[in-house]
């Protein structure tokens, strides 16, 4: 079946920035990032500028999705957490939601032992937040607030992208 | 799947660079890269093999500016095209707004045209997507060759439904930010007909 769009407006935002932050600040992460499985970039905490983190995005989705497909062969459902261990930074991936992959980079300053008991711990709160923002209910528009107006894009809005 | 970030401001969307094996989709995201300000382009990453072919995936995320305060970003990706690859190619279609498929042009090429294209269509219905409503142009690379097959003959057999067809020579340039507009035109368009 195919996927839906993903939309996040700014209150789910603001929820899963709340989990995300608190799993930054528990496992002394360098960095925490939220990627679509399909390479999108969701949500970053972190030193965003030591990494670039579309690009990181892009390769954990694609690292995700060969995992995925070597579960397939061996008949599992999914392997749900990668983990590369390198002699400065280590990076512990795992599925929520069976959409969305959590990205943890961290350094000696964190253990893997720490990483993993906090995000288990968060995983379940995300796997919540997802469902909903993955599976909305429709709403009215004035309950979203002014920062989640219906996106209106026009031919003529299209034509000046392109400059004609 | 297009990703409409409101906290960020942010349109997200993926096209796909499909096509038989040395048919130029490397080429033509080189190209982008190349010719594209750094302001507007992040880093091109290629998974390839020692001897340059591809082995998962290229990438290379571009910035195509503003629309109504959303900053419009586009991924394009392209996939390994030798016929063994083919679980690769699956997965980087997952998601894909749009695809451009870059036909060889040369004449020993043809039935690898053509059995990508079908191959296309059923790695997209894989997905649950169907070729004949989304966003896809068909490039007719190669086109500085003297042996290149001419275009009617190539459009009759390729053509998939009324997809515009653009001549392009990757090496060089030629039709290559002509179909990235064309296909992202139409990825845009289908969002706007999907949010009325």
């Amino acid at each position: 079946m195919r996927e839906s769009d993903l939309t996040l407006y700014k209150e789910d935002h603001d929820r899963v920035m709340e989990v995300i932050d608190r799993l930054y600040i528990d496992t002394a992460a360098r960095l925490v990032v939220l990627v679509d499985k399909n390479g999108q970039q969701i949500v970053v905490r972190g030193d965003t500028e030591d990494f670039d983190t579309t690009s990181l995005a892009s390769l954990t989705a694609g690292n995700v999705a060969a995992t995925d497909g070597l579960a397939q062969l061996l008949g599992e459902r999914e392997f749900t957490i990668l983990f590369h261990e390198g002699e400065r930074d280590n990076i512990h991936i795992s599925v929520v939601a069976e959409r969305i992959i959590l990205v943890v980079i961290f350094d000696d300053n964190s253990s893997l032992g720490l990483v993993r008991l906090r995000v288990r711990r968060c995983t379940g709160q995300l796997e919540r937040l997802f469902q909903s923002i993955l599976n909305p209910v429709p709403r009215a528009p004035e309950i979203r607030g002014d920062n989640s107006r219906t996106l209106e894009i026009t031919d003529d809005d299209i034509n000046r992208l392109f400059g004609g | 799947m297009t990703f409409i970030n409101y906290a960020a401001q942010e349109i997200n969307c993926k096209i796909v660079y499909y096509g038989p094996g040395l048919g130029g989709k490397t080429t033509c995201l080189q190209y982008i890269h190349n010719r594209t300000l750094p302001s507007a382009r992040g880093k091109l990453i290629s998974l390839a093999t020692e001897t340059d072919r591809t082995l998962f995936f290229d990438f290379l995320p571009l910035d195509l500016g503003s629309i109504r305060g959303f900053r419009v970003r586009f991924h394009l990706y392209t996939v390994p095209g030798q016929v063994f690859y083919d679980a690769s190619r699956k997965l980087i279609l997952r998601g894909a707004d749009g695809v451009v498929f870059v036909a060889d042009s040369q004449p020993e090429r043809f039935d690898a045209n053509m059995e990508s294209v079908r191959n296309l269509e059923i790695n997209l219905r894989k997905h649950g997507f169907d070729l004949r409503t989304m966003p896809y142009v068909l490039q007719l690379n190669k086109r500085d060759l003297k042996r290149a097959m001419p275009v009617d003959e190539l459009t009759r057999h390729l053509r998939f439904k009324d997809e515009p067809v653009i001549e392009t020579v990757a090496t060089q340039g030629t039709g290559i930010f002509a179909s990235l507009k064309d296909v992202s035109r139409q990825v845009l368009g289908s969002l706007r007909r999907g949010a009325a």
